[in-house]
């Protein structure tokens, strides 16, 4: 194992990863944003196609013969079809019974739908992993150590980063394309298997020396009205019976919680982003997909409504309740760089205000620049916290990898204002210690932490605590919250580890860094 | 006292722990299971064995499932299944 | 003593609700081993409420155990248990006259007695649900003075008794709310209202309890934490009233430094009663963390 030194949080990190080289300590959120970083792009080889008029197979061995896949390569696929996607498994299968092994999978992030990966790394199939989230039986088996080399844990934008970087290369990407036509225009907006913005596809098709569109809807060329991925990004067309289960792609849209734990927190959040003068006209919004979340859009939008106040953008991740606010002339437009749920579709269809953006234009930070940086109020989620604000949305109580690093950190140091909300207590364990289990988010980024005890501020902003404290809303401090928690619940024990072992790393967005995650005794 | 026959208190939902005592033949058993065992597995345990000494149980099969219940609401569980099993 | 705006109906059942319910912005909880609890569940609930009431933290929200009636087989094991605890008060359902309220001082008394514990420390909140409770409401309400402080009105038993259904506006409960509160206010207590209980009619819930604010009620109980902002919001006073009222209080303070028996507002003089009500206001509105009261 190589060299293990702390950071700027004082974590202890790798400075090299098995199989992805070396890597810099973090050692701020905004350290290389300064302008006088600069990257030299890694080049690497593509294969020109042959001069083919079918671009169409209906053989998933021969899509990844014709591929060129080979050991040791890396390959990807997109998360937009969530729990009902169906190409990760129906491609891995038959990877794995043509004998190719010791593979890098670098999918956006895994979900549900794919534990069969927890049985190919068992088997050396996949030897690598990249993600932003791991859970189910791989986040099990990745923990356990089971993963031949330490897996690398990456936000969204970060990975649009990584991949613009060459930091990482993929070989081979297949992509589930919900309407595609048989050169391989194709989009997520329509379909049997519709599921909303190809926002993170649309990195692996730009930069992938190999991109296979994955369908199961095969229509007339071209393609018309929307293409979400264009026909020169895609080498070939593999037409199958099924990409993934719609009920479970794009289930209803998600209903606000009536949990009264988590209206608190909603109901103070948005008390705070009130207090905190940003909901004015040209509010510029996004939030977590997430119960406690989505009960602060709702509260967001009644009140917009009450009051008249027209916002300019929400971004995200959007669900059906940022698209119930563009439909009330809330907002003038929502950036779509991930559809949460059913409502969402259609309105990414029909809708002209419904701007399907991908995801280094969402939240990379080495972009030009990207939405996430003209965001006022980001609500998020957390597992847990600490006193110095930093959170952990990847390991469980466990200790075991069970959550997605997705856009927290980014939205978090974009957002002018960022609200994560927690609670107290999960089944008898405090969510605010001492120091997190797994820092994703660092507490430089994040402004506000909401229990439902009160209102945590980070005392970086001064401003947000006196307009909080003007507001007489209920803010405590940390410390003191931890300490009333733990009176309630004891200290539990810590979670052992074996700290001889890294399973996994966690890199902030820009590279660095930010975390190591050892293995489960 | 004496464990009289089985019994049952408490429930499987969130923040709350389900236990079961029965007569034994000999001796105290305590099987514990809980979504934080590893935090507080042990103390659950002290708890229990503290709780059946104080009621003067010896002989008994006890089954705690927890489902991270505050220390408050696992004493009441106990308390609430001892008076059940003793009457 | 606190204020009882909103009064939140919490079942010994769940811990999980038990342990959050003082951050539900209801001014006070009612722990209830009554009608939310089974019958096979009562010792369980009896003895969780016993271990909410010594451990958990309520953050200064009133605890309230609505225990079971003077006529099951629960009644005395309810009170041995929760009386030592301290609770600010019990709720006792089906009063239905002068004895049922002394039969309870007396008990509570003796348990008081019994753990060292100031007798009058536990409150009484006599809940009058049948026809004859409602209409022996001053006996109830004068039959065991500092024991006790409410009486509230039931009022989907009440309609059960009476054979009535309940309706949105609430006309067939005119009376008996009015005859409670006014029992209420001769014998200088406190009187409660029923819950509301369609959940997803807000706007019903305000306007109800505006109306029975306007009827002089002190409080009135809720069934979902969600229901607790809106009965707070519709007992605060609009800013108008506010304002008069704490000049009026201003003028009270200011007099009482100067030891002048005489109160003038603007040049007017103002009645004792008058000052009485701008100090509820203020009060109300302070626990709203109304901003104007800062002037004070």
């Amino acid at each position: 194992m190589s060299k293990m030194i702390a950071n700027a949080l004082g974590r202890l990190v790798p400075t090299e990863v098995e199989g992805l080289g070396e890597f810099a300590p973090f050692t701020g959120a905004f350290d290389r944003l300064r302008g006088d970083y600069s990257y030299a792009r890694a080049a690497t080889r593509r294969t020109v196609p042959a001069c083919q008029r079918d671009k169409v197979t209906k053989s998933i061995r021969e899509a990844i013969e014709r591929s060129g896949l080979k050991d040791g390569m890396t390959i990807s696929f997109h998360h937009h079809m969530r729990n009902g996607d169906g190409v990760l498994p129906l491609v891995m299968r038959e990877i794995q019974a043509m004998g190719i092994k010791d593979l890098t999978l670098a999918p956006s992030s895994l979900t549900d739908a794919h534990d069969c990966v927890a049985d190919m790394i068992e088997a050396g199939v996949v030897t690598g992993i990249c993600s932003s989230g791991m859970r189910g039986r791989i986040g099990q088996a990745v923990s356990e150590g089971k993963l031949a080399r330490p897996a690398l844990i990456y936000s969204h934008g970060g990975r649009a980063r990584a991949i613009e970087e060459g930091r990482i290369h993929i070989d081979v990407a297949f992509l589930g394309a919900p309407t595609c036509d048989k050169y391989g225009n194709f989009t997520g907006s329509t379909g049997p298997s519709a599921c909303g913005s190809l926002g993170y596809a649309m990195m692996d098709a730009k930069y992938a020396s190999h991109v296979v569109a994955v369908t199961d809807n095969l229509v007339d060329y071209p393609l018309m009205p929307r293409i979400s991925i264009p026909e020169q990004q895609v080498d070939q067309v593999l037409l199958v019976d099924s990409i993934g289960d719609p009920r479970k792609i794009a289930s209803g849209t998600v209903r606000y919680t009536r949990d009264p734990v988590q209206l608190r927190q909603a109901w103070l959040a948005f008390e705070l982003i009130k207090a905190s003068g940003y909901l004015a006209p040209g509010l510029s919004y996004q939030a977590g997909a997430g119960g406690a979340s989505l009960a602060v859009t709702g509260f967001l939008k009644d009140y917009m409504l009450e009051k008249g106040i027209k916002g300019s953008f929400g971004v995200g991740g959007i669900s059906g309740h940022t698209v119930d606010m563009l439909e009330h002339g809330l907002f003038d437009a929502v950036l779509d760089v991930q559809s949460f749920d059913a409502a969402v579709t259609g309105s990414l269809h029909n809708n002209p205000r419904h701007i399907e953006i991908d995801a280094s234009g969402y939240a990379n930070p080495f972009a030009g620049s990207c939405a996430v940086n003209h965001l006022d109020v980001v609500v998020l989620a957390a597992l847990d916290v600490d006193v110095d604000f930093n959170v952990n949305v990847m390991t469980g109580l466990d200790g075991v990898l069970r959550g997605a690093s997705g856009g927290h950190s980014d939205t978090a140091a974009g957002a002018k204002l960022s609200v994560v909300l927690c609670p107290c207590q999960r089944t008898r364990v405090p969510a605010i210690r001492d120091h997190v289990q797994t820092v994703v988010t660092p507490g430089e980024t994040v402004d506000a932490i909401v229990t439902e005890r009160g209102i945590c501020i980070n005392p970086r902003n001064e401003e947000l605590l006196r307009a909080a404290q003007a507001a007489k809303l209920p803010v405590l401090d940390i410390h003191k919250l931890k300490n009333d928690i733990e009176a309630m619940t004891g200290k539990p024990e810590p979670v052992p580890f074996d700290e001889s072992k890294v399973v996994a790393v966690v890199e902030y967005r820009d590279g660095t860094l930010i975390d190591s995650i050892y293995k489960v005794k | 006292m004496k464990i009289l026959h089985k019994a049952v208190a408490g429930s499987l939902e969130s923040s709350d722990v389900l236990i079961s005592v029965e007569p034994a033949d000999e001796g105290l058993s305590i099987n514990i299971e809980s979504v934080v065992l590893k935090q507080w597995g042990a103390r659950i345990r002290q708890v229990v064995e503290e709780s059946m000494q104080a009621a003067g149980v010896s002989q008994a099969r006890v089954d705690v499932r927890d489902h991270g219940a505050l220390e408050c609401t696992l004493k009441a569980r106990i308390e609430t299944v001892l008076l059940r099993a003793g009457r | 003593m606190g204020l009882f705006r909103s009064q939140l109906y919490v079942p010994c059942k769940g811990p999980g609700m038990l342990q959050n319910c003082a951050y539900m912005n209801a001014d006070a909880v009612i722990l209830d081993l009554e009608d939310s609890i089974a019958q096979g569940e009562k010792d369980a609930a009896r003895i969780l409420c016993k271990y909410a009431l010594q451990n958990v933290d309520f953050q200064g929200v009133g605890r309230i155990v609505r225990v079971n009636g003077q006529d099951t087989e629960f009644y005395a094991d309810d009170l041995e248990m929760i009386i030592p605890c301290c609770p600010d008060a019990i709720r006792l359902p089906k009063v239905e006259d002068a004895d049922g309220a002394r039969e309870v001082d007396e008990r509570i008394t003796a348990i008081e007695k019994k753990a060292g514990i100031p007798v009058g420390t536990v409150k009484v909140h006599a809940m009058l649900e049948t026809a004859k409770g409602v209409l022996n409401a001053r006996e109830v309400a004068n039959a065991a003075p500092g024991r006790v402080t409410a009486i509230s009105l039931g009022g989907q038993d009440l309609a059960a008794d009476m054979g009535i259904m309940r309706t949105l506006e609430g006309t067939e409960l005119l009376f008996g709310r009015s005859f409670v509160v006014l029992a209420a206010r001769d014998a200088r207590i406190m009187a409660f209202d029923t819950p509301f209980t369609d959940l997803d009619n807000t706007q019903g819930l305000r306007d109800e309890t505006k109306f029975v604010i306007q009827l002089g009620f002190s409080g009135k109980a809720a069934i979902h934490p969600s229901q607790c902002k809106v009965i707070n919001d519709a007992f605060a006073p609009d800013l108008k009233t506010l304002k008069k009222a704490i000049t009026v209080v201003h003028a009270a303070r200011e007099a009482a430094a100067r030891g002048i028996g005489v109160i003038s507002v603007n040049g007017k003089m103002v009645d004792k009663p008058v000052v009485e009500q701008a100090e509820a206001v203020v009060a109300r509105a302070n626990a709203d963390n109304m901003p104007e009261v800062e002037d004070l």
